[in-house]
């Protein structure tokens, strides 16, 4: 066996201790929901994990009633100080059960539990860790005086960072002094049930948090619910789009986290090794799902070729495979449905005149696989230089000159994330003015921190998430 | 700075780069135009490499691998025949409760102790064969390499006359930071020269660059590709004597820049990161990073080596560990 | 070599040159494409002054040149954009009894009440000329994340805002929502008050003499409901704010204007025109990381 083979390293599973049936969270009871039961399926074995329960609008509203009641007789009337007092406590205990909720999250996701282990769990316990200190600090995050939270709020959070995307919905809101209901996404819905034995094991008091499970029905009675103060959505532009349609002219507050289509672009001067790390991490983590990924790489002329080069060269030393193996590079992709979307656009871009490319490897027989991609050639009129793919699919374009590359970056509908990869400072700072992206990221990619604003631009949605701006979504300011 | 169109010492390498006019501003130009590294990239990329875990067969495979690309070292002030035949009695047999332990590829010590070195080691000497154990000498005025060039040249010569096989030289680090490029590249090529037997055959050339003062890794790739042009067989990271000696991202630009210049010329150049590399799981990185970044072909002694001397007895006590299934302890390996 | 001339004698019969209001566009004042007037008559009901009625296709017009005035004006040092602000109240002030009696003659003002509504006007602008160099250290961050970065979140223009302008006050009203639009570089198309025409195409006559780049600002007179619905809808508008569209279906705007995910500022009561806040609101955070190494 060649070294490069690497002989299997799974990370074991006997860490987790899963029921074989979730219930709805609410008001602190599982209770049986009123739509059918589902199953959430392993993306990289097909493999049932264990049945959730349909929430209907039944039982929509009893967790709306639960949040309301829990706001006005304790979450609302208690101080910051031990509002933050809670959230310090879920943080550590996230931290402790943290290589539990690794495991989780990659069995019921497909994400390679280096990932999982090394960047959503300790992110998700950093912004728990971050929002408990602002508890008692609300007076200062711009709002004047005594902000006031808005309520009760409602969240629905997407597939791709399923316990992550919790965090920067919960942690806030809570430390604002709302009360939630949130709603998992229906392919990932396990480790949000995980959360709610967090909660039970900090003494979260009963209905402050409630959990509900359910596709889209669900999340639509939700958001739509009248006694609901605030909504919070991360998902599709579509679906981003909907909601805000169905709350106009309504009281409720609207955050919307959409999608991308971010440029990372390449100077001639760039750091070349760290360049090629910074694409492959752009479009390759998470398997591409990922809506700040940078999915246009925008690669000046005249290194097009050794970029390029280069850039094969490493992704053939992607590892593909079991997520659960700790060598694991690309895990599988969420859904069936997801691949076959993959697949359909990718195969629209070599109709286009893409040039397509992967490195030889070897797909699992069951499970949704897609290999990673680069389609090069493509032109910025192409379908896959415009539509979000959310997939580990680089599309390649070239640019002669910095007023190029922005006005190439920048010829979108979204307006989320881009990258800068250059070595001379001044041209960095003058792109970076000039990307009308929410996150800038120069000479790196995909980092996220609780203290940084995260949103876009455009069309993909309004609010930030994280900083003091992600606080004052969940504030108003005081009378 | 800059001694314009300054002739400099004819090495086939630059030539064929740079052009038949080698000059100090050619040089400069060429070294110049590396491409930039971003320190926060590199180290992150290294981390990840380190992230990486090694099992089972990979593992069995991994640790004889690292025993064979150790140069077992000792470089100390008061190194003694009895302490050198010491070393070379473990490099012999490192493991006496298991006969088929590998060997390391080399012993290194200081020039006046290769004569030691290679009466040590007896028939077990290679010599020039592919299948012995090497002498490495480290020369030119190490670790500081304060010293006039024919000083340097006559440590050289010497470890070379008295049958070293490899010779570890240190770079001009004070030449290197005036950006004196061409002293540096002009010392290589003299030592190089040096390098050279009797029948006209080159002792290898392993070149310190001294990781550690140079400090920043645009110096380390700079100097790491003079070094090349030059005629460096080998780039090494640190004399040991300096801290911090390799680490992890040092050794991956060091390794990225033997890839590019494969990549340019076909020819592969060897990388030694020396000093502070003591366990069996930092081994396990560095041959990740090898292999991630250079590919298979460089898990070999010819083109990776460890400078160290208490690596291998970590290795060792891991090995007896796969072996037995049970922790291993000090008492169960041999010192030198 | 110097000649007497006679100054003709003012005799009360002199006939007055009055004003063709027309719209403002790009830096120019064209009638409507339409060729649609609207009759402006005085409290009284006597005539005052036909004013432009824009269409649908002068808003496409106002987007456009907009969009291309847009990057110029955020691209300009804060100092630069405060200057110019100071520089609309200083021409304004100059202008005074001008609007004064345009204010009197359209809202039925004493001298005393319009004159009190433009000095509050002007010394607004003043008060957002002295924001723009610093509400970007109000709204701006330097973030301490977790690792080897920089990162600095800066608030950015929105970039091209469609107002529906307060109907009451139309002078105070206009400038109190256009001025903040305007702080951060955001560029500006305007429904001014239906039935305070005549000081909004006078101040677009300021705002033309005072350096302020051509299509920063694009006033648009004429019905605000038969507008407002083509603006709320078209693409190239970022944010819509419908501060004076209260008596409109502003429900309806907003429900169109989320098909492109529009941010929409709601009808009043709002955010205190003065506040940076009201600024912030036409604002998107940018954050941008950089590595920060030790080496």
């Amino acid at each position: 066996m060649a070294f490069l083979d690497y002989a299997p390293a799974p990370e074991s599973t006997s860490i987790l201790n899963l029921r074989d049936e979730y219930r709805l969270w609410i008001g602190g009871e599982w209770v049986a929901g009123g739509g059918a039961s589902f199953a959430s399926v392993s993306p990289s074995t097909e493999q049932p994990i264990a049945t959730f329960a349909t929430a209907d609008e039944g039982d929509v509203d009893a967790a709306v009633r639960a949040a309301r009641t829990a706001f006005r007789t304790v979450w609302g009337p208690m101080s910051g100080r031990d509002r933050g007092k809670f959230l310090f406590r879920i943080a550590r205990i996230l931290q402790e059960r943290a290589r539990e909720l690794a495991v989780a999250e990659s069995l019921d996701n497909g994400k390679p539990i280096k990932e999982t282990r090394d960047a959503d769990v300790p992110l998700v316990a950093q912004w728990f860790f971050h929002c408990a200190g602002w508890a008692d600090k609300l007076d200062y995050v711009g709002l004047g005086a005594a902000p006031q939270p808005h309520g009760v709020a409602a969240q629905v959070i997407p597939w791709n960072f399923p316990l992550l995307m919790l965090a920067w919905k919960v942690a806030p809101a809570l430390a604002a002094g709302n009360t939630v209901v949130l709603k998992p996404a229906e392919t990932t819905p396990l480790t949000a049930m995980l959360f709610a034995e967090v909660c039970e094991q900090a003494g979260l008091p009963a209905g402050v948090v409630n959990l509900i499970t359910g596709a889209g029905e669900t999340g639509a009675a939700l958001v739509r619910h009248p006694d609901v103060d605030k909504v919070a959505f991360t998902g599709s532009t579509a679906v981003g789009r909907e909601i805000a349609k169905a709350l106009a002219g309504t009281p409720k507050r609207l955050t919307l986290e959409l999608g991308g289509k971010g440029a990372n672009i390449v100077f001639d001067d760039a750091p070349l090794d760290q360049a090629i790390e910074g694409i492959v991490n752009g479009i390759f983590f998470n398997q591409g799902q990922v809506c700040c990924a940078g999915s246009r790489l925008l690669v000046q002329e005249n290194v097009h070729d050794a970029v390029l080069e280069r850039l094969k060269e490493r992704m053939a030393t992607l590892r593909l495979g079991d997520p659960l193996d700790k060598n694991t590079d690309i895990g599988a992709i969420n859904s069936s449905e997801q691949l076959a979307r993959i697949t359909r656009l990718v195969d629209q871009g070599e109709a286009e005149g893409g040039e397509r490319w992967a490195p030889d490897c070897e797909l699992p027989a069951k499970g949704y696989w897609f290999p990673p991609t680069v389609v090069s050639g493509v032109e910025a009129s192409s379908t896959i230089a415009r539509e979000e793919i959310f997939g580990p699919v680089l599309s390649v374009l070239t640019f002669r000159t910095p007023d190029e590359a922005i006005a190439k970056a920048n010829n979108t509908p979204y307006g989320l994330s881009a990258g800068i990869w250059s070595d001379k400072g001044s041209r960095v700072l003058a792109v970076a003015d000039k990307l009308r992206a929410g996150v800038v990221w120069a000479n790196t990619f995909n980092k996220f921190d609780p203290a940084s604003p995260f949103g876009g631009y455009k069309e993909s949605g309004y609010g930030r998430e994280g900083g003091v701006q992600g606080m004052q979504a969940y504030l108003k300011a005081g009378k | 700075m800059t001694t314009p169109s300054a002739a400099l010492a004819p090495a086939e390498r630059a030539v064929q780069l740079l052009g038949g006019d080698l000059s100090e501003v050619a040089l400069r130009r060429h070294l110049e135009g590396l491409p930039a590294v971003d320190a926060v990239g590199l180290e992150a990329r290294a981390a990840s490499l380190g992230t990486r875990s090694i099992k089972t067969s990979s593992k069995q495979a991994a640790l004889d691998l690292t025993i064979r690309m150790i140069d077992l070292t000792t470089l100390q002030g008061n190194d003694t025949r009895g302490k050198v035949h010491s070393l070379v009695a473990k490099a012999l047999v490192p493991d006496a409760s298991d006969p088929s332990t590998p060997r390391p590829a080399a012993v290194c010590v200081y020039g006046d102790m290769v004569g030691n070195a290679v009466e040590a080691l007896g028939s077990a000497w290679s010599n020039g064969r592919d299948d012995g154990i090497n002498v490495a000498a480290v020369a030119t005025a190490f670790p500081s390499g304060r010293a006039s060039l024919p000083v340097k040249l006559q440590d050289t010569r010497d470890a070379v006359a008295a049958g070293a096989d490899e010779i570890d030289m240190v770079i001009d680090r004070g030449a290197f930071l005036e950006g004196n490029y061409g002293k540096v590249f002009d010392e290589i090529v003299a030592t190089k020269e040096a390098c050279r037997r009797t029948d006209g055959t080159f002792a290898h050339l392993k070149v310190i660059l001294e990781t550690g003062e140079l400090v920043t890794y645009d110096n380390v790739r700079r100097a790491s590709w003079l070094s090349i042009l030059a005629g460096g067989d080998f780039i090494k990271t640190s004399t040991g004597k300096v801290q911090p000696a390799a680490t992890l991202p040092v050794t991956l630009l060091m390794l990225q820049v033997v890839r590019d210049w494969e990549r340019l010329t076909g020819e592969r150049i060897g990388v030694k990161p020396a000093g502070g590399i003591a366990t069996a799981k930092d081994a396990m990185k560095y041959l990740v990073t090898v292999a991630e970044t250079c590919g298979e072909a460089w898990l070999d002694p010819h083109l990776f080596r460890f400078g160290a001397s208490s690596l291998l007895n970590d290795v060792l006590l891991q090995r007896q560990k796969l072996t037995t299934g049970r922790y291993s302890g000090p008492d169960y390996v041999t010192i030198d | 070599m110097a000649t007497t001339t006679k100054t003709p004698a003012r005799t009360a019969t002199r006939l007055d040159v009055p004003k063709t209001y027309k719209l403002f566009i790009g830096g120019a004042f064209p009638r409507s494409e339409s060729g649609r007037v609207t009759e402006v008559l005085d409290k009284r009901g006597a005539f005052v002054a036909n004013v432009a009625k824009a269409s649908r296709k002068d808003a496409r017009d106002a987007v456009r040149a907009a969009r291309k005035a847009q990057p110029g004006w955020a691209g300009a040092t804060a100092y630069n954009r405060g200057q110019v602000l100071y520089r609309v109240a200083e021409v304004l002030e100059g202008r005074k009894a001008q609007f004064v009696d345009e204010l009197q003659r359209t809202e039925g003002l004493t001298a005393a009440r319009a004159q009190q509504q433009v000095e509050a006007a002007i010394d607004l602008w003043v008060l957002h000329a002295g924001w723009t160099d610093k509400v970007a250290q109000i709204g701006g961050h330097a973030n301490p994340v977790a690792g080897p970065y920089f990162n600095l979140s800066v608030p950015e223009p929105t970039g091209v805002v469609a107002i529906i302008a307060p109907q009451e006050q139309g002078l105070l009203g206009l400038t109190s929502v256009v001025a903040p639009a305007l702080v951060t570089g955001n560029a500006v198309v305007v429904v001014p008050a239906a039935a305070s025409p005549l000081v909004a195409i006078s101040l677009a006559e300021v705002l033309a003499t005072s350096d302020l780049p051509g299509g920063v600002v694009n006033v648009l007179t004429g019905d605000p409901a038969e507008l407002a619905p083509w603006l709320a809808g078209h693409a190239d508008i970022n944010a819509l704010d419908l501060t004076g569209a209260g008596d409109l279906d502003w429900v309806e705007l907003e429900v169109i204007a989320a098909d492109t995910l529009k941010r929409v500022l709601r009808p009043e009561p709002g955010l205190a025109p003065e506040t940076p806040q009201r600024i912030l609101a036409l604002t998107e955070t940018k954050t941008v990381w950089h590595t920060k190494s030790r080496l």
